[in-house]
């Protein structure tokens, strides 16, 4: 039988890739906070930095093509096209190894997140490009599409918008206001996460519906995914105001970003919850590890909905906005729920399966489990005492100076430092083990 | 299904692209901007990107967390700009040394006097309004 789906299989596999090289960025960039002269002659921290920020964004978003590409094959029953996959993939690989190249010279130029020289953005956006005609292709023979169709339609267009709109910087017109400049930039950064979030949890509701099986249960067409999904839009649109609290910009801005924030979270929780009383226990047993993955995500949506619905009042963010408190926040969404889910997916497509059945559970598979939860929470909670610590201090009337606060913050980046080498050993184990089979098979 | 998804989907982008355009047309904010060389702070801004500044420096508390915010760095040192320099020319800590030209060093430190000039990034300034809002005290 033709598979269908080894096209989203390639892009998972350069998504996994990705991951390794991010994840080690992180690691190293982490060292520059216990030994200040780490890398300094080849100006360490801004160079890894970027190399982290970037390549796990782009594991969350190349991953999720992947999926998508997967999910869409199955449902629409025929193959992408090969040569504009192709093309997609070539248009990619250019600028994963361009941008690596931008790094690994100090070639930089761009904004926060995309700080490569703008000229990587080329391939990136023509490849973007064509995956979207790639999605509306496959999607004319999906009927009635249910709500992660939607969802992945929403990211995947939302991000090309809003990825050419992170460059309007290059035209002076934007640039000579700085209040204005720093508007758009952080509507931009705002909204694709919201873009990025619509095709990974797109992804979620399609592993949640592969993995009910019964027609009774299907999360995807139900009313409340939907009333979700447009809620999750709104706030993809208008709640990136609350990024922005300090800067002086019109009231307006900011009354619509604290309007708008985080409402979308307790839908999620919402149909997530019912999901899971729904679900038979027979076929979780089947899917173990994509069942433990989604599982560990909707823990990690819980700890960062109550963090965020906090955050999202202006007086509360105060205190925190600028400490590593978001630093804790960016890392407990993107590795507590999109790699989460990411994973989920992974262990779904290129497990084996006999009668249905995953991979069984290992003793040594399910230690890793555990200590990926156990260190990523550790790493968490290091970034959330140290951001408190330093939003008591630039609150505090009579300061002490920068580097003094910073000393006092190392025994939690010294749990930081420790933790991220742990959680890199353990993504690596599960990178390795979801390889091993994908070349098996 | 009361509402179709479609008609739902396409009001919002409406929405969105009207909120997007509003934001583009009407420049927020350009009080403050006295004595300053709006170009030639545009240029500093892209100086700040080339040397990946915000890789350890944050402007209004956004960026990164090794160096201190930036913003109002300008009035923080009275406008001394050969100590601003001398910090740019020899690093400190964590800093590294950064070999810029003098156009560079210039326009860097408009872009600086820009970002002083547009407001306070310094919480404890910031005044609390009823609805738990906060905003910045006029300087």
């Amino acid at each position: 039988m033709r598979d269908n789906t080894s096209v989203g299989k390639t892009f998972l596999k350069v998504a996994l890739f990705s991951l390794i090289l991010g994840l080690l960025g992180g690691v190293f960039a982490s060292f520059t906070y216990l030994f200040p002269d780490f890398l300094i002659e080849y100006e360490g921290l801004s160079r890894l930095r970027p190399i982290h920020v970037s390549y796990v964004m782009f594991w969350i978003i190349i991953g999720a093509t992947g999926a998508i590409y997967v999910g869409m094959a199955e449902m629409a029953r025929k193959s992408p096209l090969k040569n504009l996959a192709r093309a997609q993939l070539a248009f990619l690989l250019i600028a994963l190894l361009g941008i690596f190249y931008s790094y690994l010279v100090g070639d930089f130029g761009g904004r926060e997140y995309w700080e490569f020289h703008p000229i990587w953005a080329i391939p990136i956006a023509l490849s973007w490009t064509l995956f979207l005609v790639h999605f509306f292709y496959l999607s004319k023979a999906i009927k009635k599409w249910p709500v992660y169709v939607w969802m992945w339609m929403t990211g995947i267009l939302f991000f090309l918008f809003i990825f050419l709109e992170n460059y309007l910087w290059l035209f002076p017109y934007f640039r000579e206001n700085f209040v204005t400049d720093m508007t758009i930039q952080w509507k931009v950064a705002g909204s694709i996460v919201g873009a990025m979030n619509q095709m990974t949890y797109g992804v979620a509701f399609y592993l949640m519906d592969k993995i009910t099986k019964t027609d009774s249960v299907k999360v995807g067409s139900s009313k409340v995914a939907f009333a979700l999904y447009f809620l999750g839009l709104f706030n993809l649109m208008f709640n990136w105001g609350h990024h922005i609290y300090p800067l002086p910009t019109e009231s307006y801005v900011r009354y619509i970003g604290y309007a708008v924030s985080m409402t979308e979270w307790i839908l999620f929780l919402r149909i997530i919850y019912y999901w899971k009383r729904d679900l038979n226990e027979i076929q979780t047993h089947y899917h173990y590890f994509p069942y433990r993955f989604l599982m560990a995500s909707n823990f990690w949506v819980f700890v960062n909905l109550t963090i965020a619905c906090l955050m999202s009042i202006p007086v509360l963010n105060m205190y925190v906005h600028g400490t590593h408190f978001i630093v804790a926040h960016s890392m407990g969404t993107t590795i507590g729920i999109n790699s989460m889910i990411l994973m989920a997916g992974m262990f779904m497509f290129f497990t084996p399966k006999t009668k249905g059945k995953t991979l069984p559970p290992s003793r040594s598979l399910k230690t890793v489990f555990w200590w990926v939860q156990i260190t990523l929470f550790l790493l968490f909670m290091s970034l959330n005492i140290a951001g408190i610590i330093k939003g008591l201090w630039q609150m505090d009337e009579h300061q002490e100076p920068f580097s003094v606060m910073m000393q006092k913050l190392k025994p939690y980046f010294t749990i930081f430092v420790v933790s991220g080498v742990g959680l890199m050993i353990g993504f690596y184990y599960l990178i390795g083990t979801i390889l091993k089979h994908s070349i098996k098979k | 299904m009361i509402f179709k998804p479609t008609k739902v989907f396409v009001t919002l982008c409406v929405l969105f692209i009207t909120y997007t355009a509003i934001l583009y047309l009407r420049p927020i904010s350009v009080k403050h901007s006295e004595g300053i060389d709006l170009k030639k702070a545009a240029e500093g801004r892209l100086i700040f990107q080339k040397y990946n500044c915000q890789s350890c420096h944050q402007l209004y508390g956004l960026g990164g967390h090794l160096g201190p915010d930036l913003t109002n760095e300008y009035s923080r040192l009275e406008g001394n700009e050969a100590a601003l320099r001398i910090y740019i020319r020899g690093g400190m800590k964590q800093m590294p040394k950064f070999e810029l030209d003098l156009e560079e060093e210039s326009a860097l430190i408009e872009f600086l006097k820009s970002t002083d000039a547009s407001g306070s990034a310094d919480p404890r300034t910031f005044k609390t309004l009823f609805n738990g809002m906060t905003q910045q005290n006029e300087r």
